[in-house]
């Protein structure tokens, strides 16, 4: 069989330099005679004699069916990437070519920029402080949510409710409440004694108002939490009860372990969404006052918008994958230590 | 008080004896109620500084009920002179509608091969598509936008809605490959035997069976896109074309003392979203707990 279709293939070529539509005809014959005589034999249609096996034509309509994606992963994250990444050793005002400086982006970012390594401390310590509040609010929260007494759905809609008020509406708002002279936090300080602050107007606390802005969205996270506290079987409590495990014990052999997987994905997500911060201190301080809170994403965004250095732009965002990469390396690298999942044990 | 036999969940088993246990209930309402007050202050901020006077924003202490209620602050915000929310109203639900539409088609399509055909390379972009929802948008963001400029889409909304056709968004794809997974395969071999073919399947068993998932994507979908100030910002730039994300922030930019106009403009824009909300919400938070449950 194999060495007829070899012939076929050869007359096919043959033919191929005097007729190309008689070439085809025969390749096809090759083609068929190599794949499945028994498609050939059965009265089937084209398309099905054309595709062969079961393998191939899975192959084929797997690939029909993931087209979408495949052409959207090549046309708008990986050609753009690779596009960014040959920017980036550029000097590129969009209005003309862009022209290869080798590292001069780079090493300018690093020692030139006025103030990029104020966005890094920023963006760093807005992550390193509101991640974990984030986390340790909702799961907390959800500790608190899991609680079986009458009427808790109307509370978890509750706290979760101002996690889906649009950022821009969030920021208007928190803008207000935050205002030094008339916003309602303050009134609420002064009328029980408390010190004022104020809050986005100064440099030393507006970060902090950034990030206590952020808590107000912990319902997110607690959704999650919750769902991890419900999956775990009732029959571990019951079993550990009958050792003579009590209450605290119980939270930190079966609870606590088993929700580390759950506190591991919000932690990952949580530190991606934080170094890409932009909406709120977009619209609320653009960066200022004095460059308190200029996250990276705002310079990013003034480079390549305002000042269009689109290859300088453009280091500046491989530099931050870079360390998104490393972060989530890190985290993952750490799991080890402390995240546990059910196989180990089984 | 206690529904149920047991309330451990997090600080495990407490019981006590009567009076304490009852105490223990009361404690937990007791935070409960506060924590909801903390949560929705904000809320409730928003709704009544949009309906007091200008003048009455200003008072100290101030008022929790508006001594009067101004509706009229609803209309005048929305006709605003040099503002043209009407118009913001409609660009934001054609890009809504479109990108909704493109993510429930896109991502199932993309699903179901994921889930239900073996295929050599489909693990590999499984991968590929998994860590797409971890890349920092602005890597790809300044060849998009050249790429637009070139082929004349800035300022369109083009940039905005043709990429939702291309997947669906990777976090949707994921979703709804696990709901898939869990439609048991003998239905699809019985409709194989029935001669049905993987696009019949996907469109006559797999798509009705997954109501649920689909509108849970549909949801996600809209809220995102509805919410989304970024991409507006960089792609529209004549204020024509803004959407209500990006109008209400070019308000605030130039009447930033219009304060209950303001509130009263954000309130409209909340009030889509938590409808959406609360029409799927059981089925929201279904969704949540199938994707973020295995982390």
């Amino acid at each position: 069989m194999k060495v007829v279709s070899c012939l076929l293939s050869l007359v096919s070529y043959l033919l191929s330099r005097v007729s190309l539509s008689s070439a085809l005809e025969v390749g096809r014959m090759a083609v068929a005679t190599n794949v499945s005589p028994r498609s050939m034999k059965n009265e089937k249609s084209v398309w099905q004699r054309l595709v062969g096996t079961k393998r191939r034509r899975d192959t084929i309509e797997g690939y029909l069916f993931i087209m979408p994606v495949v052409l959207g992963l090549l046309i708008f994250t990986i050609g753009p990437m690779l596009a960014s990444l040959y920017f980036s050793f550029t000097k590129y005002p969009i209005l003309r070519a862009p022209e290869w400086i080798g590292l001069r982006n780079y090493v300018n970012m690093f020692t030139k920029e006025p103030n990029f390594w104020q966005a890094c401390q920023v963006t760093f310590t807005y992550a390193i402080t509101a991640v974990p509040l984030g986390i340790l609010g909702g799961f907390l929260l959800a500790l608190l949510l899991n609680q079986r007494v009458r009427g808790m759905n109307i509370f978890r809609t509750t706290f979760y409710v101002p996690t889906i008020v649009p950022a821009v509406a969030s920021a208007v708002l928190w803008g207000w409440l935050l205002n030094p002279d008339y916003g309602l936090i303050n009134a609420m300080l002064k009328s029980v004694g408390l010190p004022t602050s104020r809050f986005l107007g100064e440099p030393e606390s507006a970060l902090a108002s950034l990030v206590l802005m952020s808590l107000w969205g912990v319902g997110g996270g607690m959704v999650v939490y919750l769902a991890g506290l419900q999956g775990i079987p009732e029959s571990f409590y019951e079993a550990a009860k009958i050792d003579g495990a009590n209450s605290p014990q119980l939270f930190r052999f079966i609870t606590l372990p088993l929700m580390t997987p759950t506190i591991f994905f919000n932690l990952v997500m949580g530190l991606i969404g934080a170094f890409q911060y932009f909406t709120e201190a977009f619209v609320l301080t653009q960066g200022g006052p004095l460059f308190s809170t200029y996250f990276y994403s705002l310079m990013v965004y003034e480079r390549a918008f305002r000042f269009t250095q689109m290859g300088m732009a453009a280091a500046m965002a491989w530099f931050l994958l870079a360390v998104v990469l490393l972060l989530t390396l890190l985290v993952f690298r750490s799991s080890a230590l402390w995240v546990f999942y059910e196989t180990e044990v089984k | 008080m206690v529904e149920g036999k047991e309330s451990y969940l997090g600080l495990g088993d407490i019981r006590f004896d009567r009076p304490l246990q009852a105490l223990y209930i009361l404690l937990i309402y007791a935070l409960l109620v506060v924590g909801a007050l903390v949560f929705l202050l904000p809320l409730f901020w928003l709704i009544t500084t949009a309906l007091k006077e200008n003048a009455e924003v200003y008072i100290f202490p101030p008022t929790f009920i508006p001594k009067t209620f101004r509706w009229q602050n609803f209309p005048d915000g929305w006709f605003y002179e040099g503002m043209n929310f009407p118009r913001w109203l409609w660009n934001t639900v054609l890009i809504t509608g479109t990108v909704t539409f493109a993510a429930i088609m896109a991502s199932s399509l993309c699903a179901y091969g994921f889930a239900r055909i073996k295929f050599p390379g489909r693990d590999l972009w499984f991968m590929l598509v998994l860590a797409s929802i971890m890349l920092p948008g602005a890597v790809t963001l300044i060849p998009l936008y050249i790429m637009y400029n070139q082929i004349g889409w800035l300022d369109t909304f083009y940039p905005l809605t043709v990429p939702a056709f291309f997947g669906g968004g990777a976090f949707n794809i994921f979703l709804l490959r696990q709901f898939f997974m869990t439609i048991p395969i003998e239905l699809e071999e019985a409709a194989i035997l029935d001669g049905a073919n993987r696009f019949r399947i996907w469109g006559q068993i797999m798509m009705p069976l997954c109501k649920p998932a689909l509108a849970t994507v549909a949801v996600f979908t809209f809220q995102g896109v509805w919410n989304d100030f970024y991409g507006p910002l960089i792609f529209l730039t004549n204020p024509e074309k803004y959407t209500v994300a990006l109008g209400i922030s070019f308000f605030r930019e130039l009447y930033n003392t219009q304060i209950p106009l303001m509130m009263a403009m954000s309130f409209l824009m909340v009030i889509p979203t938590l409808l959406a909300f609360f029409l799927a919400q059981r089925l929201m938070i279904r969704g949540v707990v199938m994707t973020g449950l295995k982390g």
